[in-house]
């Protein structure tokens, strides 16, 4: 259209009426505008900081921090820890509650999207009535709720529920034993290590077999053999000989409450659950979506072919259905680290609550923390982008 | 400023534009020259918005100073207040804001308009107070917030005045059997964050040597609820917050307050760094109601003691000197404030001393003649 507009219409006067040098020019002109914007933004900000003298730069990292936070996966204190302790603190306490909430979502979503598909009338119905419930509340209003309950419901710490084999659970979180390694627990290791070395070479060589012979072998039974049952075997004989490498820490009643072992927070709960059925309920729709775009054939083809339904499921229909499954996944794993942020309401300490909230406040240095907090978020979305397109590569269907 | 000279010629050119396309739709059917003139009208519009934000930002930078006149300009005051703390910023039954630290407001503006109901109170949570007065949301923040030197030198404010002497304190449930802030070894403690209070608790324990549970929440309310709920064994922040928090308990009377007070809490209002004479009135408006509270001006007796021969009264009522215009107000600033708030004694006792729930004692809020820390002043 444009080449045919170009030539039938008579050569233009001069070359201020073309429009390709017309569409250039306005081009630059709006990126000098964005650069001037950007740059007399950046100035103003500078010069009223400077004016107000309010401290700027990247300095305060360094200082020390003065408050605690409730959990850290790194050593931190207030008398040691400094901002960007606690900026590293936040940091790992978002991503323990994404890569697990991705974890649990991940399989609870392809269960209630598989359930939707059901046969059974009640397993389909009990799904859509799960998904059009949980997508429709706004996801703030479940983690109040989630967090309510969670609060409301427990003990106690004087009164804490005994769950057995070291458990406890109270309104102060699920206490458990807290494993302390002694000095010989490599020989533990080691087995893991050599049950999962052995495993991998077990199923390598059985697919091989498969594909040669047509004869199958119990690779799920060996797998649980190796990797389980390997360790717990080597730690039986160690016990056998004498030697213990791994003691259990036990919570014990304190003064207010149970000390020692392992302490969840009812927060990281709260929004652990939140995030997980929230999510689960779109991911479910994606599946369905994604199950409902392979074609009937297929399954009728592999029905014939002898394969059970659940082999079908998981052999014929999951695998083609992936390749329409992964992009929008994608975007799910990415709406539920940035959910995560919501913590901010239930007191968990993630990213925005410790950094953005108290650092922010106790350091008054807005720009810079906020501009940290963007980059952080873009940075981790974009590396999920990326670990998830290289996977779709993999899913996706290669035309020879 | 050079790009005003250069728009009236673009937007010269984008009419020619956008002519030559209407013409060219009469004629021909050249749907490409069309196209190329919507395309920069979109143009014209996203340089338009870009010229506008810079407008705008720049405008920001020119108006950082003279707060005096722009709250004149806009006819009423904004005041950074409570999101609700009884006693000190709290809307009552019929949405009125009430309390010490919202009169304080309700003074500034009687002093500039001669009407205490010429403020506009933005609730602000103890994390966001800050940036929005750093930003010009606020003219005034008066939200029972400490005076420290980070603040004062490194956030760009100033406090001008103190209108409560506080100090942190705890409040623990009756049946834990506590009776001292040294027993609370391994307690869970809510306290709100971004807060002097948060800074304190972990210093208290660390002094102490004890080990503690904090859970911190972004809003005052978040973390009373969350105290009340039972997520906490204490419940930590300024002793007078801890009176006006226990109101609001489901049973108030499961609640006490441990004697031990853990740290200095100088509460006063705070205004931006820079701008003195926005400062000065906001401290003479504080000092105006201590140093009536001490001549013995009331709101009931204000208009005769005009008529007083006391040099005190008549320099601080206006009818000696000229006091008030130094500030940029009027020469009765300090008879607009008496007559519309009351001085400093009568907003006390009515927000927070014996004629409110909360019933707080004078102690180091009274006047320096009565062993208080509260001294005005001179006027002169």
């Amino acid at each position: 259209m444009q080449t045919v507009v170009s030539q039938t219409s008579p050569p233009q006067k001069s070359f201020l009426y073309d429009p390709k040098v017309r569409g250039i020019f306005y081009q630059v002109v709006l990126v000098a505008a964005i650069v001037f914007l950007f740059y007399v933004a950046a100035t103003n900000a500078i010069e009223n900081l400077q004016r107000a003298k309010i401290a700027s730069g990247f300095g305060f990292l360094n200082n020390t921090a003065g408050f605690d936070i409730s959990q850290t996966l790194i050593q931190f204190s207030a008398a040691g820890g400094t901002y960007g302790d606690a900026f590293i603190v936040g940091l790992l306490n978002t991503l323990l509650v994404s890569v697990i909430g991705i974890f649990f979502t991940t399989i609870l979503g392809f269960t209630i999207g598989i359930a939707r598909l059901s046969k059974n009338w009640m397993v389909a119905k009990v799904a859509m009535v799960y998904v059009e419930v949980l997508r429709n509340i706004p996801l703030l209003v479940q983690l109040l709720f989630w967090y309510i309950a969670v609060l409301g419901t427990l003990p106690q710490p004087r009164n804490s529920l005994e769950m057995g084999a070291g458990f406890y659970l109270n309104s102060r979180g699920l206490f458990m034993a807290k494993p302390l390694y002694a000095s010989d627990a490599w020989v533990l290791l080691a087995a893991l290590v050599v049950g999962l070395v052995g495993t991998f070479v077990y199923r390598h060589w059985a697919r091989k077999q498969q594909e040669q012979t047509g004869r199958q072998y119990p690779v799920g039974k060996v797998t649980l053999a190796l990797v389980i049952g390997l360790p717990i075997l080597t730690w039986i004989v160690l016990a056998l000989v004498g030697a213990n490498p791994i003691s259990f820490e036990l919570p014990r009643k304190g003064t207010f409450n149970l000390t020692g072992g392992m302490q969840i927070l009812p927060e990281f709960v709260a929004l652990l659950l939140g995030l997980v059925t929230y999510t689960a309920a779109f991911i479910a729709e994606v599946v369905r979506a994604g199950i409902l775009a392979v074609s009937k054939g297929q399954s009728e083809a592999a029905g014939s072919l002898g394969l059970t339904p659940g082999q079908t499921l998981r052999l014929v229909v999951i695998p083609q259905a992936m390749r329409v499954i992964v992009p929008p996944l994608t975007s799910q794993y990415l709406n539920l680290t940035k959910n995560s942020s919501l913590a901010v309401a239930i007191g968990y300490p993630d990213l925005v609550q410790v950094f953005m909230g108290t650092v922010l406040n106790q350091t008054g240095q807005a720009i810079e923390v906020v501009v940290i907090t963007m980059g952080v978020y873009l940075t981790i979305s974009l590396l999920t982008s990326f670990i998830m397109n290289v996977y779709n590569r993999r899913v996706a269907i290669v035309e020879r | 400023m050079g790009f005003d000279a250069a728009s009236p010629r673009w937007r010269g050119t984008v009419k020619n534009r956008v002519r030559r396309g209407l013409r060219g739709n009469n004629q021909l059917p050249p749907s490409h020259d069309v196209s190329v003139g919507e395309h920069t009208n979109m143009k014209k519009a996203l340089v338009s918005i870009a010229f506008g934000l810079t407008a705008s930002l720049l405008a920001t930078g020119a108006s950082a100073q003279a707060t005096l006149n722009s709250v004149k300009q806009k006819g009423f005051l904004t005041c950074g207040s409570n999101t609700g703390l009884a006693g000190f910023g709290q809307p009552d039954a019929q949405g009125n804001w009430t309390g010490l630290d919202v009169d304080l407001c309700r003074a500034i503006a009687a002093a500039i308009f001669d009407d205490p109901n010429k403020v506009r109170f933005i609730p602000l949570a103890a994390k966001d107070r800050f940036t929005a007065l750093q930003s010009g949301e606020v003219d005034v923040l008066s939200r029972n917030s400490t005076a420290t030197m980070s603040r004062d030198t490194q956030l760009g404010l100033d406090f001008p005045a103190i209108n409560y002497f506080d100090g942190q304190g705890f409040m623990v449930r009756k049946k834990l059997g506590v009776a001292s802030a040294k027993e609370l070894n391994g307690a869970s403690i809510c306290t709100q964050q971004g807060t002097t209070t948060e800074l304190n608790l972990a210093d208290y324990f660390r002094a102490n040597n004890m080990k503690y549970e904090v859970v911190a929440f972004a809003t005052s309310d978040e973390t009373f609820k969350a105290y009340d709920a039972g997520r906490c064994d204490a419940f930590t922040t300024d002793a007078s917050g801890l009176y006006a928090e226990r109101l609001r308990a489901s049973a108030p009377d499961d609640h006490i307050v441990l004697p031990e007070i853990i740290s200095k809490e100088p509460l006063g209002p705070a205004v931006r760094h820079g701008d003195n004479q926005w400062g000065d009135i906001v401290r003479w408006t504080h000092m105006a109601m201590l140093n009536a509270e001490e001549l013995g001006v009331t709101k009931a007796n204000v208009d005769q003691m005009k008529t007083s021969e006391n040099p005190e009264i008549k320099r601080l009522l206006g009818t000696e000197g000229k006091f008030g215009e130094a500030t940029g107000l009027t020469n009765d600033w300090a008879v607009r404030i008496i007559k519309h708030v009351g001085n400093y004694g009568e907003v006390f006792e009515k927000n927070v001393g014996e004629g409110s729930r909360l019933k707080i004692k004078r102690g180091q809020n009274a006047q320096w003649t009565k062993g208080g820390l509260q001294y005005g002043i001179p006027v002169r």
